[in-house]
């Protein structure tokens, strides 16, 4: 069970040896359950049998089995027990022992057990495993992981088994799971330059993304548009580069997202994207952007991050080093995407400086020198970078592990050929960008895409370390956010989460319709895949 | 003043005398308000929306204290006095007058009386409404409401004057478009509008049988849609996928066909949609499409669809209306009366689109029929035959029916003054210039199909109709009567609805109000900006245009 692309072993621990001894599947998914089944996205193995459980909301629990190393002290478990009873029986008042359950049809708690070393208090990272095994029988259903992480994708799982009959009964079918992700990056990637998102939307879209079990927040925080990030080390950038006061996020905001997003196993991955995509940044930093000239002047207008001047590294530490403080995760997406050259070539002081370093003509260089300064100075900070595919395209030395997310739809998979050939690891955007909206049931598509489906040697396809849907903000802000993004991001998700095998169009809309009134039914607008119905969204 | 495509004279009323002789304007009066074009003389009337047919602005700002701002009846109006007899009519003209527009005005805030220091010389404190003719305050809107209105606004007070309540709705949201506020100042410029709608039908459709939308949806959607001038809200209710109308006389027609039982509109339901679209002088017009697209209406009524046929046999599914019993024409009778009933609007939709043959064509008992008509193989024949007898129906109870192209396409003899609605986009110009040329009125809707989605600025696909953009003389263009934004079911229930819907529906709800010549992208643009936001501010989750915010976006 090698952890994909970081070249690591994840310790085996106690439940892989389980798994292995459990399941009595092979490795391809197997599902045998009744129709009322929607697990989404699929499990690696779904045993059920046809012999019902029942519920009842006064009298089921959550709890620590006396084996786990958990217990009550931990916030991250105790706080999901809380949010998966809502989920699963709604905020009504239920009576305590209204209902009479036959006690060997009952199921009556269920035991959580944490194996290893739990990390309760510990930030969720690219090598957290979040493999569990769940056995639902009656009375005590046991639910096993090495990690809380294995726990939270566990609980979801639980509560996405459990439907209401037609008499409104709590049911579940007794059941064995055995689950782990495909892949370990699964991301949302949302904007919030274009177009700032209120935190509370921020966090339904994390609610959102742990019922699909996504794992990683890719928050594009600052662009052109907008600099809503409150720097405690430059207030003047949003000060001056926000929309307007009330369209920043402070330390607070920040904090919030990042501890909400931890409390789901979901890693916050900031990404300050640069040198171009910068122009809100040269409104509170003097000096930051390159002068445009036109005629032998300056034209008053600016260009990307100006790569010449010492002060802009000087900031650029600085700022970096505040963004590897306030974001714990292990990566910094620094972005170096659609970099404009046009304002580069016509100041007389960047040519200059090409000339002396030899550059020639060739700004693509400039733009390496650049990123290789910034590069370097995220390594220093003991952190990885993730960087968008022109940087690896424009053939700048890269740091070996500098991980490449390839965007251009454009022969990805040639893309990916190459960029794992050179042994880098790659996140994978490209066929996934749902911002781009079509008449019908785009889903299938984003669903039918093969990440590994190019020429590569198994070592490459294990530097594939997932995906991310990207919602980009352009034409999307609070209003249309939640229903735009979801269910489509949730075909995203099981073909990052579930076995390469899980391809049947049909049996995916069957669950997927399920699913998406599920969401619907804990709050999340998400839209419709096609005509019908759900039977609680009266919330909407 | 000849009203569009009804061939009925609207009354002048006293407004558009007033409004010749009136104040600042020199322009003609309402009546010949085609031969207008719009002015604007002020920049900051980039908040209008849609752009009224003449606007003066002077610079001189008039500031606003929400806690010494009130709305009056002028003495000389028909509105209070006469409704001052009628008790009901006094709330309802109250309501008219009041319901809503302090909050809109103002937001939901409290505001101390009397705190705001405004120079007595610059402050509007009160907007004087005076409705001129007899105000309708207990009607129904109809094609024929006269929506025009003139608004002066000066210090101290503000006049609003229309000749119906109607002009009075139009006018009164648009005092809001015409306030800025901005650190809780208030202010507007002296500003004198002159206003009246291009076209009489102005409509949103909305699909509730490929999805239930809830009746807060609907709801919200008329807030909407007064806000954007609209004033049709064509209620395409039932359909294959679900019968949510409740029938009163054919109570297994929901029961049965709803998706469920908390998928269905009660008579109370549907009700309190007619009434709350009349507050804000919107019409609501149903539409029960037959004889296809009724694959939900057998289940709760029996033998009312054709049983088709495979190899002899029936095949036990069922296709369009069966068109070939008496008792098909004795329910539909019973269900058109009532829907007559239950909707006060003088029209009908009928629908007739997309009837698929191959169930008849299978059925024995229909050949046969056929046969005995001496209809040949022409199933259009049939089809015609079915709906002429659904239009006579509808005659026959004092409506008037609208129908979707095909009907008029397959050349049943239409009841004269019959509507047809084009939603072909194929050369739907060419389909307009053959309506209209047989003489009868038509609304478009095939441009402004909302519910087709891409990526990007579609908005100004459809702002850029032009619905007379055909050849056909003045007397064809004038039975062109409006058009319709419509928002098919297939992809949208209440979780997308309101965003996909607004505000790509305000193009066309400019493009159906405003003068012709209004056609100015990048001004529209501008002004569509600032619309949308307000719609933000007033709760209705209206998307973005393009990248930018919102100053009071915070309650999304």
């Amino acid at each position: 069970m090698e952890q994909r692309g970081l070249g690591r072993l994840r310790l085996p621990g106690l439940l892989a040896l389980l798994a292995a001894l459990a399941a009595l599947a092979a490795w391809s998914p197997r599902v045998s359950a009744s129709r009322n089944l929607s697990l989404w996205p699929l499990p690696v193995t779904v045993r059920t049998t046809p012999r019902l459980l029942y519920l009842s909301p006064g009298n089921f629990f959550f709890g620590h089995s006396p084996t786990s190393k958990t217990g009550p002290s931990c916030a991250v478990l105790q706080e999901a027990f809380r949010r998966y009873y809502a989920y699963i029986f709604g905020t009504y008042k239920w009576h305590r022992g209204y209902n009479k359950i036959p006690s060997e049809m009952e199921l009556q708690k269920l035991e959580v057990s944490v194996i290893m070393d739990p990390e309760c208090d510990s930030f969720p990272s690219i090598t957290s495993d979040e493999s569990y095994n769940l056995l639902v029988q009656g009375p005590v259903a046991t639910l096993t992981a090495n990690r809380v992480w294995g726990v939270l994708r566990g609980l979801e799982t639980f509560s996405q088994l459990i439907y209401q009959d037609s008499y409104g009964a709590f049911t579940a079918n007794e059941s064995n799971i055995v689950d782990s992700p495909r892949f370990p990056h699964r991301g949302i990637l949302i904007d919030t330059s274009r177009h700032f998102l209120p935190v509370k939307t921020i966090l339904k879209t994390l609610d959102a993304m742990a019922f699909n079990k996504f794992n990683v927040l890719h928050w594009h925080i600052v662009d052109d548009q907008s600099f809503p990030y409150q720097s405690i080390t430059f207030p003047e950038l949003s000060n001056k580069g926000s929309y307007s006061l009330s369209h920043v996020y402070t330390p607070n905001d920040v904090r919030t997202v990042i501890e909400y997003a931890r409390f789901r196993g979901i890693r916050v991955l900031p990404e300050f994207d640069s040198p171009g995509h910068t122009a809100s940044w040269g409104k509170g930093q003097k000096d930051i952007l390159t002068p445009c000239y036109h005629a032998s002047e300056p034209s008053g207008t600016f260009g990307p991050i100006n790569p010449i001047l010492n002060s802009t590294y000087s900031f650029l530490s600085k700022l970096f080093k505040e963004i590897s403080t306030v974001f714990p995760d292990e990566f910094i997406h620094l972005g170096g995407d659609e970099v404009d050259f046009n304002c580069w070539e016509s100041n007389p002081a960047v040519l200059n400086f090409m000339m002396n370093k030899g550059f020639d003509r060739n700004f693509k260089k400039l733009q390496s020198f650049y990123m290789q300064m910034v590069l370097d100075m995220i390594s220093a900070m003991k952190k990885r970078s993730i960087i968008w595919q022109e940087v690896y395209d424009d053939e700048g030395k890269l740091i070996p592990g500098t991980v490449v997310q390839v965007w251009k739809m454009d022969n990805f998979y040639n893309e990916l050929g190459n960029i794992t050939a050179a042994g880098f690891p790659v996140i994978i955007s490209a066929p996934w960008y749902l911002d781009t909206i079509h008449y019908g049931q785009d889903w299938r598509q984003y669903y039918s895409v093969e990440p590994l489906n190019f020429a590569g040697t198994p070592e490459q396809k294990q530097l594939v370390i997932g995906g991310e849907a990207c919602i980009w903000g352009e034409y999307v802000d609070a209003t249309n956010l939640t229903p735009r993004l979801w269910p489509r991001a949730s075909a995203v998700g099981e073909r990052l989460w579930s076995h390469q095998d899980v391809t049947d169009l049909e049996d995916a809309y069957r669950r997927l319709i399920r699913h998406r009134c599920r969401m619907v039914r804990r709050g999340i607008a998400a839209q419709p895949l096609f005509t019908g119905y759900c039977e609680h969204e009266g919330r909407m």
